[in-house]
């Protein structure tokens, strides 16, 4: 009894005023449970493997992130006319190559005074893409005529003629060479491939067995072989005396390698779209080809657009193959920069500079194919 | 998607060229206003691609010589970078009209490969490089080692046939390009460098410091490297073979781009005079105008000055000139005469 | 037409051609078929007549010519008089060797990854992001190209290595390769070999039944623990049983380079890091993908069932995960193979780099070194499709 009136009144001390049931101010939680250490606890420390996990993940860290700060920024050179101006410096890295050659990475040896084509180019690409990409973007409408033009304009100004300087594509390199192969690959791939699509699943064998030969065929190679086929080979399937620029060589293979890639994101697209919709288009007396552009097509290009943003992705880093065939994209132009006895021995750098301009790309896309997920996704949230 | 394949078909429109590629280059040449030239896609002093991205080097002066010999100005040439593995291609299809590039000429690269040599303008054979600190100082004490080849060549060929003989065991270790050569020997991955005399030299020349490397005795080849043309078109091959031809004429002559104006007045030389187009006209027999040789050595040099200016010994790659002295001066450096 | 005709009704028009629709579907592959003939013929006849204005034949002869080439890894014994035809053996071991390797290391490195990421280590899941995030977006190519920069430039020679000591003086790590001793079995090795065989043969036995008992009467054997010691066990046995027959070969530092002993050039490492580390960051994807599909609810259930943690994630989540994971998992194993091509750029001498490579430069067949490079790929390809499909079937849900 005794123990439990004691309770009783230090309760009572530790409490202060009364108050009415039901109107005690709410108490801030326990500093255990908020706050950094809290935080902490939960995400690091909550058990014994999640410790171990810690400790593994900051050793990581600290054994590699340091060194790496120093090499590329605190000790690192960023002037200078030479390799021995950079040693002569810092013993970092060297990025004053980079500078050096900056134009060369982008424009390739396209001719100094007309790279403002090549901006020129890049900029209209942006505002063709915007308007295909974005649907809440003002005058739309406007800017989807554009983005039909745009591929005449981009032709005109990056090749040349009526009136403009004509550029061989020889001298087509760095990292317009990139956007140039991977911007046409997805471009006239994307027809191609819905016609595979619908071929492999047309009622007609033969058809259907094409396709699937060509579209097998073709992912069951490397690129690397294609490209060996329009470095080597196409020349003799033409008729004599034919000879074709290597680029657009180049670029048929790429065509056909990412329009079989291509068509199986567009069948599974298909594929996702059900039978009622065809039957309905049927019934309605609609032909194969209406039934498809007005009923079919929208809805499964619909789903299958970040399928295809990821096939663009994959194209565009596989574009840096085309280096083993003699062509100069940014790793191309890298490696015969590093010919030049000024810059020897500087690989590391140009790989790093490459890897970094190929991430922001190619992150930036992955980051609007997810954009695109979410918000396809909603469409069929209840 | 209907603009995308129009554009397709004006792109194919434009880009196929329906040429005669095994007739009539000099013609075509001349149509299209500049030389298309295989370069290979590195090696220094012989091409490399200065800051401003220009081709220069012992091997595009001969592609500069032959625009100067058919337009008079030595600018007229585009460059195709080619490898050792795609520049056979790219002549025979056509893609570009001459290689000029360290090629060796061999027997069946001229017949079998289609291929017309038409001069040598460097007289070479393939050696080894080591570091010193190694204490090699004969080929024949490099068993065991890892030897750095570029593939694709004949020092693939060669040095596995003269290990075989001498019975010596290595790891091959195979590789792209000069550069990427280089550097693998620089970091160690090889302990040995094999590649043309000449190709050594150079690379030697850019390291830190050259002296801490010795080319060994051992020359395992021949290799006369020249400029070289498709098979089958022998007006062009004889207007690349005489613009060789007349550079290192010029140059035992003693015709230079300093005094060429004043010798193309006239000279005590009726050789010289039928070369610089003062007396006869030798152009004209091979298609090309009175002032093709003039040109060439206006614009481009003779073979000597060609040679001092990009691997000559006042040069980072300090190159002797050694067998590739006019056999004037005890070297191999020949070439017929003009008349 | 005439097939067309006899198998159709009655009441033919010639206006049926292109409105009935069985009619238009046959006259449609007829006309297909006859543009895919003329174009086949249109390329056959130019290829010949290019070939012979080049003066050149097509044949495969070639390949029993002597290569002429030395290759720095070939599992079959190879020289440089050896044959073309064995160089493009030695080039597809060559690519079978990187491929498989990359997929087990891709695979196990990827699950750990994707089930690393799905940690609810705070630190762990965003490092394990930030790296499949920096993977999956560099070309597999200038990450190839990297590794072998860092591998040949940043590891000592192997004299350093040597006067280092390596590794109790056993194990060298030098840009030459990482050598390691390697096993000589010696006479008697026979008995362990047979053991073993006898030992597989048990552990499938036993397997079977288990499995048979389990159905009947729902006693459980610890089979997976059992087999397990039954093939390590047996062998080890015998191996005692013969008085140990092995020794050791232990790289040494002779002349330029470490002799004896085994070896993993930079090549290979470069390229097998490169292509497990690139397709690993998407297996984890994949992963994540597939543990996340399967539903809360089912783990749960099995709780309320009383499975322990270790069966429900054995018998419950990843039979189901696998389901979602196995269809892009094969995709990925087929990329990986294909990407192993990319080995020509840092002189891997895989099938593209013989084959492809040197003996289509020094023989000039592009066309017939391109084919035959082209055809083993489609049959690599094929054979990984072909594994992947049954095992996709066997784990596939069976639908009643």
């Amino acid at each position: 009894m005794t123990d439990i009136s004691q309770d009783k009144s230090a309760l009572q001390d530790d409490h202060g005023p009364d108050y009415a049931p039901g109107t005690h101010p709410s108490l801030p939680p326990p500093s255990s449970s908020v706050g950094p250490i809290h935080w902490i606890r939960v995400n690091l420390f909550s058990s014994i493997p999640n410790i171990l996990l810690t400790i593994l993940a900051v050793w990581v860290l600290w054994a590699t992130i340091p060194g790496l700060l120093n090499w590329a920024l605190f000790d690192a050179a960023f002037q200078g006319d030479s390799r021995s101006d950079c040693r002569a410096v810092a013993e970092g890295a060297c990025w004053a190559f980079i500078s050096s050659r900056f134009g060369q990475f982008i424009y390739g040896f396209y001719p100094v005074e007309l790279r403002w084509r090549v901006d020129l180019a890049a900029i209209g690409l942006v505002m063709a893409l915007v308007p295909l990409l974005f649907d809440k973007v003002p005058y739309r409408r406007f800017g989807l005529y554009f983005a039909a033009a745009y591929p005449f304009i981009a032709y005109f100004l990056l090749m040349g003629g009526l009136g403009l300087e004509p550029v061989e594509t020889s001298k087509f390199g760095g990292f317009m060479l990139t956007m140039v192969i991977g911007v046409t690959g997805i471009a006239v791939s994307l027809p191609i491939g819905i016609v595979l699509a619908l071929g492999r699943r047309s009622d007609m064998p033969i058809v259907r067995v094409l396709c699937v030969v060509f579209i097998e065929f073709i992912r069951g190679v490397p690129l690397i072989t294609l490209l060996f086929v329009a470095s080597t080979m196409l020349n003799y399937f033409l008729p004599p005396g034919t000879t074709f620029d290597l680029l657009l060589r180049v670029l048929i293979m790429v065509v056909l390698f990412a329009s079989a890639y291509l068509a199986e994101v567009v069948r599974g697209g298909l594929q996702a779209i059900p039978k009622g919709q065809t039957e309905a288009a049927d019934a309605l007396g609609l032909t194969y080809w209406k039934a498809m552009r007005l009923v079919i097509l929208p809805q499964a290009l619909k789903i299958s657009i970040p399928g295809i943003v990821n096939t663009f992705i994959g194209l565009f880093k596989d574009t840096t193959l085309v280096i083993i065939i003699g062509l100069l994209d940014p790793l191309g132009i890298g490696k015969a920069a590093l010919a030049d006895a000024k810059w020897q021995g500087l690989a590391a750098e140009v790989y790093i500079f490459i890897a970094i301009l190929f991430f922001i790309c190619c992150f930036g896309m992955s980051r609007y194919s997810l954009y695109l997920e979410n918000k396809l996704h909603t469409g069929h949230k209840r | 998607m209907k603009s995308v394949k129009i554009l397709l078909a004006a792109a194919a429109a434009s880009s196929i060229g329906v040429s005669a590629a095994w007739a009539g280059t000099l013609d075509d040449v001349k149509a299209k206003g500049f030389v298309q030239c295989g370069v290979s896609t590195g090696v220094p002093g012989f091409s490399f691609t200065d800051d401003a991205g220009n081709w220069q080097g012992f091997d595009p002066a001969v592609c500069q010589a032959v625009a100067a010999a058919i337009f008079g100005d030595p600018s007229k040439v585009k460059y195709t970078p080619t490898t050792g593995k795609t520049r056979f291609t790219a002549l025979r299809s056509g893609e570009i009209d001459m290689l000029a590039r360290n090629t060796t000429w061999t027997f069946s690269r001229d017949t079998d490969l289609q291929l017309t040599f038409v001069g040598v303008n460097y007289y070479d054979g393939q050696g080894f490089m080591v570091p010193k600190e190694l204490g090699v100082t004969s080929a024949k004490e490099l068993d065991g080692a890892s030897v750095c080849i570029q593939t694709g060549t004949t020092t693939e060929l060669n040095l596995a046939d003269y290990f075989r003989i001498n019975n010596i065991s290595y790891e091959p270790v195979p590789i792209e390009t000069n550069e990427e050569a280089r550097t693998n020997y620089e970091a160690g991955r090889c302990d040995v460098y094999t590649t043309d005399a000449s190709g050594l030299a150079a690379t030697r020349a850019v390291f830190a410091d050259p002296s801490a490397h010795i080319i060994l005795p051992e020359i395992i080849s021949k290799e006369p490297l020249g400029p070289l043309v498709r098979q089958g078109d022998d007006q062009w091959a004889d207007v690349v073979r005489w613009t060789l031809n007349a550079m290192i004429n010029a140059e035992e002559y003693g015709v230079d781009s300093s005094n060429v104006d004043q010798m193309a007045q006239g000279s005590d030389n009726p050789e010289v005079n039928r070369m610089l187009g003062s007396e006869g006209d030798l152009g004209s027999m091979i298609g090309l105008d009175k002032q093709w040789a003039y040109n060439v050595i206006k614009n481009v040099g003779n073979y000597g000055e060609v040679f001092e200016a990009y691997i000559g010994s006042d040069t980072p790659i300090g190159l002797e000139r050694g067998l590739n002295a006019q056999y004037t001066d005890g070297g191999l450096i020949y070439a017929p005469p003009m008349r | 037409m005439a097939v067309a005709e006899s198998h159709m009704d009655q009441g033919f028009t010639f206006s049926k051609l292109w409105r009935d629709k069985r009619y238009r579907g046959v006259l449609m592959q007829i006309l297909v078929i006859a543009g895919l003939f003329a174009f086949v013929t249109f390329i056959v006849h130019n290829a010949i007549e290019n070939l012979a204005a080049l003066g050149k034949t097509f044949g495969f002869a070639f390949l029993n010519t002597p290569a002429s080439y030395d290759i720095n890894q070939a599992f079959i014994e190879y020289d440089s008089r050896s044959s073309h035809f064995r160089a493009g053996l030695v080039g597809i071991i060559n690519t079978g060797v990187v491929a498989v390797c990359g997929i087990v290391l891709a695979t196990i490195l990827g699950f750990l990854f994707g089930v690393l990421r799905l940690s609810n280590n705070w630190l762990v899941s965003r490092l394990v992001y930030c790296y499949v995030e920096f993977t999956r977006n560099v070309p597999v190519l200038v990450q190839i190209l990297l590794w072998y920069g860092i591998i040949v430039n940043s590891l000592p020679t192997p004299k350093v290595a040597a006067a280092d000591h390596g590794i109790w003086d056993v194990i060298f790590l030098s840009n030459r390769g990482l050598y390691i001793p390697a096993p000589v079995f010696g006479d008697g090795t026979w008995l362990a070999g047979i053991a073993l065989v006898i030992a597989i043969a048990f552990a499938i036995f036993f397997k079977i039944w288990a499995k048979k008992t389990q159905d009947a009467t729902g006693k459980i054997y610890p089979v997976f623990t059992i087999n397990l010691a039954v093939i390590i066990g047996l062998p080890l046995l015998a191996f005692a049983a013969m008085g140990f027959p092995l020794t050791w070969e232990i790289p040494e530092l002779k002349g330029f380079n470490f002799k004896g002993g085994a070896v993993l050039k930079p090549e290979f490492t470069a390229l097998w890091l490169a292509l497990s580390l690139y397709t690993a960051a998407f297996i984890a994807e994949i992963v994540r993908a597939g543990i996340q599909a399967v539903s809360h609810g089912q783990t749960e259930a099995s709780y309320a069932l009383g499975l322990k943690p270790s069966w429900t994630l054995r018998l419950v989540v990843i039979p189901q995960a696998l389901r979602v994971i196995v269809p892009p998992l094969t995709s990925q194993y087929l990329n990986l193979t294909k990407n192993s091509s990319l080995a020509i750029a840092i002189g891997y001498m895989d099938i593209v780099a013989t084959i492809g490579g040197i003996t289509l430069n020094q023989t000039g067949k592009e066309m017939e070194c391109v084919i035959i490079v082209m055809a083993i790929y489609l049959a690599f390809s094929l054979m990984i499709s072909l594994f992947m499909n049954w095992y996709n079937k066997h784990i596939a849900l069976v639908e009643r």
